[in-house]
């Protein structure tokens, strides 16, 4: 456009055409395409985290205070929902992460029907996690249809309370099977993309080398995935300290968690200074999750140089 | 901002199109009265699309003007909407809907306007229930609402149930003690728990915290909470763990009873009249409607008031005056009981006869036992509580989660949480509400 805008006489007298504005032009194009996601990122996340800060440190009427961490750790069943989150953090991560290994390498190989696999396995993928949460209390819940087939069968006379307030067992097996089969999905497009970024004569080579399957797995494909998996770990275990919607649906209040813990302090108890200390409880958390996988995991620089 | 009018008048369009002459509309309706305009109504009830589908089209179509039945707000996020705009002086909203705890923080920010020169007027050819217009005085000589819905908690049972009644017992007048035995019985029959109650929290939002103030504590304690740690209390609570015992364990997950109730996972179901009527709507012959029991002190029990009121600089005062107007009178009263299944205001609009809609006759039935009730002790909502009114429910909700489902000691939780409500009370100087005797100053937890 301003090729044409440009008058004629000027470009003769530059004698060229103008190389300046061109590789001015180019340098700010990549700043103008991220420009609308930096301001959107800007206004509707990094200035409420910001904001959400300053509010955990506030007391009610605006002036500094650490007490709202003290109300916090005083706060009914405070501990109940730390433990909760962190132990379906425990069980949800290594478990999903195993499968979605285990469902890519798969995916990967040259099995009849592969591609129908793969496209039933992302359904979860567009799943909310609260409609995920209702699907599997219709299955759990007493008069679902798990109690449902077992009376048929008459493998049972009552129903099994599996989502009872005291089955803590019950509870939490269908949180973290809800939580897995919702996010699986997700890590196994994740580690796929990485497998696919593997050169194949790595594999080829060591073939040829003689090693088996099992010993290629171990030895090519999985250190070279370590990249692949941290992003994978990060994104989840940081979701996973958030899981929200499946515990509400599946176990109401009979399983504090702390996202739950902090949404009621808005929305029930409206006390937004104790709602942002848990929410900066949760950012906390994750982000030594982060750090942790970025130590645990870390990747030679010389992996990326080859 | 309403999408309303272009509606209106694409949908008078369309008509004109197919053939026919235009429908009458609300706002086109020629009566006597002038049309006072577009009338910008917030409301926290009627929100279900049937129920804000069916003001609409059933209630708000005879209105003479063009009222905007905007029901995008819950109560909780209506309140700083309002006040913010009242802060600001620029004020859009002409008429509010709202439930009597929330026109207390707008009444106190100065937000609300005076009404009483307007109910002077209504009441010469419509008779208010004297009481719930004294609510909306919201403790002071004037009216800052006028009474538009009412409603109250009570129970529902299956009718598979009643053959377990423990010997002697009615029905529709339970002890606490008969309810426990009749879930102990029902228990020993069938082997499953089948008593009920709303205990979910967050976004779920079971009203258990409801039945501890209005129901549990009045009719052990003869209060709400003055009596919090009092030797009553720690009876109440005994008879709330017995009857835990045999109540459905998956209580904790429920919001709504009239859910497990239709799927059979509950015969016997107390919550919030609204929560209860689908299971008597749609199985009528399965359900029925029962007052909640007494206790040593009476029969406790809550109402819950909705009323109207006008915010200071509302653009369209005639119009949101006469939205009131239309919106008490009789007809329009039972139009609007059958559509949000609340209950009118008026004394002399009966629900209750064969031409009550469905499941709401059979509420008000059970609504009118308990009232009734020789031993009947009213219970308000929490009053003058302002910001904290969240938090003071949550000591209730906390004191149920630790006695009844932690196993703590009664004594020294109702002793901790006693200090927590005490501390609630202090910070907004709340003075005691009934049925807790009057106090000089802020209600004191003894």
């Amino acid at each position: 456009m301003s090729g044409q805008v440009e008058a004629p006489a000027l470009r003769a007298a530059a004698g060229r055409p103008r190389p300046a504005v061109r590789f001015n032009r180019r340098q700010l194009e990549p700043y103008a395409l991220l420009a609308p996601a930096t301001i959107f990122m800007t206004l509707f996340f990094a200035w409420p985290a910001l904001q959400t800060l300053l509010i955990a440190f506030q007391s009610a009427q605006g002036s500094f205070t650490l007490d709202n961490f003290g109300a916090m750790a005083r706060d009914t069943d405070f501990r109940l929902a730390v433990r909760n989150t962190l132990l379906l953090l425990v069980l949800i991560i290594p478990i999903e992460t195993t499968i979605a290994l285990v469902m890519a390498v798969l995916a990967q190989s040259r099995l009849f029907g592969r591609d129908v696999m793969l496209y039933i396995w992302s359904i979860p993928l567009a799943v909310s996690d609260l409609a995920a949460g209702l699907v599997w209390f219709s299955i759990f819940t007493s008069h679902g249809y798990l109690n449902s087939v077992l009376q048929d069968l008459h493998l049972i006379a009552h129903p099994v309370g599996f989502l009872d307030y005291n089955n803590l067992g019950g509870l939490v097996t269908a949180i973290v099977l809800a939580e897995v089969w919702r996010s699986m999905s997700l890590v196994m497009v994740i580690i796929m993309s990485g497998i696919q970024a593997i050169p194949p004569e790595l594999d080829e080579a060591a073939e040829s080398l003689g090693a088996g399957a099992w010993q290629r797995f171990w030895k090519v494909t999985l250190p070279l995935l370590k990249p692949t998996l941290q992003v994978a770990l990060i994104l989840r275990t940081t979701t996973a300290f958030q899981v929200f919607g499946v515990v509400l649906a599946l176990a109401g209040s009979a399983l504090p968690v702390l996202a739950v813990k902090s949404e009621s302090w808005v929305t029930e108890y409206r006390n937004y200074q104790l709602a942002a200390t848990y929410a900066i409880l949760i950012l906390v958390l994750s982000s030594l999750s982060t750090v942790g996988y970025l130590l645990l995991l870390r990747t030679p620089r010389e992996v990326f140089q080859r | 901002m309403s999408a309303r009018p272009l509606l209106v008048s694409l949908a008078a369009l369309l008509t004109f199109a197919c053939g026919g002459t235009p429908a009458p509309t609300g706002g086109a309706t020629p009566t006597a009265q002038a049309n006072v305009g577009k009338v910008e109504f917030l409301s926290s009830q009627g929100q279900a699309v049937n129920e804000a589908e069916g003001m609409r089209k059933q209630v708000l179509a005879g209105f003479n003007g063009t009222p905007d039945f905007n029901t995008s707000l819950t109560g909780g996020q209506m309140v700083p909407k309002l006040l913010a705009e009242h802060q600001a002086s620029k004020v859009d909203v002409d008429l509010v809907g709202d439930v009597h705890g929330d026109m207390v923080p707008l009444q106190s920010a100065g937000a609300l306007q005076d009404l009483t020169p307007l109910l002077q007027r209504l009441a010469k050819d419509r008779k208010f229930n004297p009481q719930l217009v004294a609510y909306g005085k919201l403790g002071t000589q004037k009216q800052y609402y006028i009474p538009w819905l009412q409603a109250t908690y009570m129970m529902v049972v299956n009718k598979k149930a009643l053959q377990y009644l423990p010997k002697g017992a009615d029905v529709n007048s339970l002890t606490y003690d008969q309810l426990a035995q009749w879930g102990e019985n029902i228990q020993k029959a069938t082997g499953e728990k089948k008593i009920g109650i709303p205990a979910a929290t967050g976004s779920r939002g079971g009203l258990l915290n409801r039945f501890v103030q209005g129901y549990l504590y009045p009719s052990y304690t003869g209060g709400e909470v003055s009596g919090f740690k009092s030797p009553g209390a720690v009876q109440a609570w005994q008879l709330m763990k017995r009857l835990w015992a045999v109540t459905n364990p998956q209580s904790t997950n429920y919001g709504f009873m009239q859910e497990p109730l239709q799927s059979g996972e509950v015969w016997v179901a107390w919550d919030h009249q609204a929560r209860l009527i689908d299971a008597l709507k749609n199985l009528p012959d399965q359900f029925q409607a029962v007052p909640a029991p007494s206790g040593p002190k009476g029969l406790g029990y809550m109402s819950v008031v909705a009323g109207l009121a006008i915010p200071v600089g509302a653009p369209n005062q005639k119009g949101a005056e006469a939205l009131i107007d239309y919106l008490t009178r009789p007809d329009n009263q039972k139009k609007t009981t059958a559509v949000v299944g609340f209950f009118p205001v008026l004394t002399d609009v009966s629900v209750s006869g064969s031409d009550a809609p469905p499941g709401v006759g059979a509420e008000a039935g059970a609504a009118g036992k308990q009232t009734n009730a020789k031993k009947a002790l009213p219970a308000l909502l929490p009053v003058g509580l302002g910001a904290k009114d969240g938090e003071f429910n949550k000591a209730y909700f906390d004191t149920f989660t630790r006695i009844v489902l932690h196993n703590e000691d009664i004594q020294t939780v109702l002793s901790d949480e006693a200090k927590q409500l005490q501390s609630l009370l202090d910070t907004a100087k709340a003075p005691c509400w009934p049925p807790d005797p009057p106090s000089t100053g802020t209600c004191q937890v003894r």
